[in-house]
C-alpha cells in the first residue's frame, strides 16, 4: 500500500462507515473476551467506547489494525471492512493498515529517543524522502497538536523529557504526520492530569470532520462532551459484547438498556 | 554486613593492585619504566644489565587479539540476539539460546586445544606458521561470542513492549523497528557486554598461549605469531628468577592498567551517552 505522503487517498466511498465491523469475536488462547460484535464506524465523527474494564474495547480496538497480531494465542473471527480493505485478510497490508489507521496509547509511549527523531523516525520508515519534507511534515504536526511552541528550541531534546501530556501530544503529532484516515485512542487520557487532559481533549474534539475517530475511555463526562456517537460495551456472562449503540445524545439521555441507564448513571447495574 | 562484604571485596581489590605494584617495584625501580617501552627486545633472564625488557610486542598483542575478536564477535552476537528476538521461530530460539549458553560454559583450554588441532593446521596450509595473530583472533572471538551474544540477548529483551506496541502502531517494518528504536533503546545494555567481553578477552591466557605462537614482536600481518601480556607471564613464571620475575609483575601491572583504562574509558562513554 502506497499511499501518498501529500493527501488522503481513500478507495471507497466519501460517505458510507469508515469500518464496518461484522460480526467480530476475538479470543486469547480458550478465553473469549469479545463475542459478536457489529458496528458501523462513522467516518468524520468521533465514536465514544464505553464500559466497566476487561469488557474487550481495547481489544476491539487492537482487533481494528490488527495489532491482535502481536499477542500470542489471540485469535480474531468476523470481518473488518476498513473502506475497500478486508483487514481481517491474511493477505491485508499490515504496515500501510497502520499506517491509515493510527493508534495512541494510554501511558504515552514517545521512543527514547529525540523529539525530531520520534516524528522522523516513521515517516522514513514509510519512504517519504527528502529530510527536508519530513521536517516540514513534522513541525505541521506538533503545530496541529500545539506542541510546536513548546518544543521548536529544543527538538533534539529526549522525549522523555517532556512532561505526561506533553508526551502524549507528541505520541498524537507522531500519527498525525503520517496522515492517517482513523486514529484510535485507548483511554489517552487515562495518565494523564485533568489540566493535560483538558488539552488533549480539546485537541482530539478539534479533529472532528478531518478524522474518523474511535475512543476508549472510562470517563463518561469526556464521553459525553466530545463523542458524537457512543457504543456500550458489556459483559453479559462474561464475555465482552456491544450491548447498545447509536447517536452519543440518545446513549446519554435516553439509553434503551437498563445496563447502560445505570452504568450512565453512575450505579452498579442489575446483573 | 552488606557493608561488610563490599568492604571486603574492595579491600581484595586494592591488595591485588598493591600486591601486584610491591611485586613490580624492584624491577621499576633498577630496570627503570622507560626501558620497559624503549629496550630493543625481550631477554629478560639476563639481569639488570644484560637484560632486555621491552614489553611493547606483548601490549600491541593484547590490543591487537582483542580489538580483533571484538570486532569480530560484538556484531555476532548483537545479530544472533536479533536473530533470536525477531526472527527465529519460538522453539528455534529456545534451542538456539541454550547452545549459546553451553558455548560460554566451555573451558578456555578446550578451546584452545581446539583451536591448535583444527584450526592452526587450516591457517598454516594458507600461510605458515599458522599459529598466530588470526587463530588468536577466532579463538578469541568464539569464546566472547556467548557474553555478547546472551546480554544483548537481555538488553533487547527488556526493552519495554511500549515501545514495540508504539512501533506496530505507526506501521513499522521489522526492520525499521530493530535500527529504529530497538538497538537505540537497548544500546547501553548491549556496550555492557561488550565491555564485560573485552575485559575477558584482555585477561584471556590460556587459550590465546596455545594457539598464538608467543614469538615476542610486534606482528605485521594477521598470519605473524604474537604474544600477549597474559602469556609472557604464563609462559614464563616457571623459571623466572629475580629481577625476571619482578619484569612479569610489570607485565601483569600494565595489563591491570589496560583494564582500568578500560573500564574508565566506559564509564566515560555510558555518562556521555546518558548526558546526550
Amino acid at each position: 500500500m502506497n499511499a501518498e505522503c501529500g493527501q488522503i487517498v481513500t478507495a471507497a466511498p466519501v460517505n458510507g462507515p469508515a469500518i464496518e465491523v461484522q460480526n467480530l469475536a476475538l479470543a486469547y488462547g480458550r478465553r473469549t473476551v469479545l463475542d459478536g460484535v457489529s458496528l458501523a464506524i462513522e467516518r468524520g465523527a468521533i465514536t465514544a467506547l464505553i464500559g466497566p474494564s476487561g469488557c474487550g474495547k481495547t481489544s476491539f480496538l487492537c482487533a481494528l489494525n490488527r495489532l491482535t497480531d502481536m499477542i500470542p494465542g489471540c485469535r480474531v473471527s468476523g470481518s473488518i471492512a476498513f473502506g475497500s480493505l478486508d483487514v481481517r485478510s491474511p493477505a491485508a497490508d499490515t504496515i500501510g493498515l497502520r499506517r491509515r489507521m493510527g493508534m495512541i496509547f494510554q501511558k504515552p509511549n514517545p521512543f527514547p529517543l529525540s523529539i525530531r527523531r520520534n516524528i522522523d523516525l516513521p515517516l522514513k520508515e514509510h519512504g517519504v524522502r527528502p529530510r527536508r519534507h519530513r521536517d516540514e511534515i513534522a513541525a505541521r504536526a506538533l503545530r496541529d497538536v500545539g506542541l510546536w511552541d513548546e518544543v521548536r528550541d529544543r527538538l533534539d531534546a529526549p522525549a522523555q523529557s517532556l512532561s505526561g501530556g506533553q508526551q502524549q501530544r507528541l505520541c498524537i503529532a507522531r500519527a498525525l504526520a503520517l496522515q492517517p484516515e482513523v486514529l484510535l485512542f485507548d483511554e489517552p487520557c487515562g495518565s494523564l492530569d485533568p489540566l493535560a487532559t483538558g488539552v488533549v481533549e480539546d485537541l482530539i474534539a478539534s479533529f472532528r470532520g478531518r478524522l474518523t475517530v474511535v475512543i476508549v475511555t472510562h470517563d463518561l463526562a469526556q464521553a459525553r462532551r466530545m463523542a458524537d456517537h457512543a457504543a456500550m460495551f458489556w459483559m453479559p456472562d462474561g464475555v465482552g459484547r456491544l450491548i447498545e449503540h447509536g447517536p452519543a445524545r440518545q446513549i446519554f439521555e435516553s439509553p434503551q438498556e437498563a445496563v447502560t441507564r445505570a452504568y450512565i448513571a453512575g450505579r452498579r447495574p442489575p446483573v | 554486613m552488606l557493608r561488610v562484604c563490599a568492604a571486603v571485596a574492595g579491600a581484595v581489590v586494592l591488595l591485588i593492585v598493591g600486591f601486584l605494584v610491591v611485586e613490580s617495584l624492584p624491577a621499576l625501580r633498577d630496570v627503570g619504566l622507560g626501558r620497559f617501552f624503549g629496550d630493543p627486545s625481550w631477554h629478560p633472564a639476563a639481569g639488570v644489565r644484560g637484560g632486555r625488557f621491552n614489553l611493547v610486542p606483548m601490549i600491541v598483542g593484547t590490543l591487537l587479539t582483542t580489538a580483533g575478536a571484538l570486532a569480530v564477535a560484538a556484531p555476532l552476537g548483537v545479530a544472533s540476539a536479533l536473530f533470536c528476538r525477531f526472527y527465529a521461530p519460538k522453539f528455534a530460539a529456545g534451542a538456539y539460546r541454550r547452545i549459546v549458553e553451553l558455548l560460554a560454559g566451555i573451558p578456555s583450554v578446550v578451546y584452545g586445544f581446539w583451536g591448535l588441532v583444527v584450526l592452526v593446521p587450516l591457517i598454516a596450509r594458507l600461510q605458515p606458521p599458522g599459529t598466530s595473530l588470526l587463530a588468536g583472533i577466532a579463538v578469541l572471538s568464539l569464546m566472547i561470542l556467548p557474553t555478547t551474544a546472551l546480554v544483548a540477548d537481555a538488553a533487547i529483551a527488556a526493552v519495554p513492549t511500549e515501545y514495540l506496541r508504539a512501533a506496530a502502531a505507526l506501521g513499522l517494518s521489522r526492520r525499521g523497528t530493530i535500527f529504529g528504536v530497538v538497538l537505540p533503546a537497548a544500546r547501553a545494555g548491549i556496550l555492557t557486554g561488550v565491555l564485560l567481553a573485552t575485559a575477558r578477552a584482555l585477561g584471556e591466557t590460556m587459550a590465546v598461549l596455545m594457539v598464538c605462537g608467543n614469538v615476542p614482536q610486534i606482528p605485521h600481518s594477521l598470519f605473524d605469531p604474537v604474544r600477549t601480556l597474559t602469556a609472557n607471564i604464563a609462559l614464563e613464571m616457571g623459571y623466572a628468577m629475580h629481577t625476571h620475575r619482578a619484569a612479569l609483575f610489570v607485565s601483569g601491572l600494565v595489563l591491570m592498567v589496560l583494564v582500568a583504562g578500560l573500564v574508565a574509558a566506559a564509564a566515560l562513554l555510558s555518562r556521555r551517552a546518558a548526558d546526550a
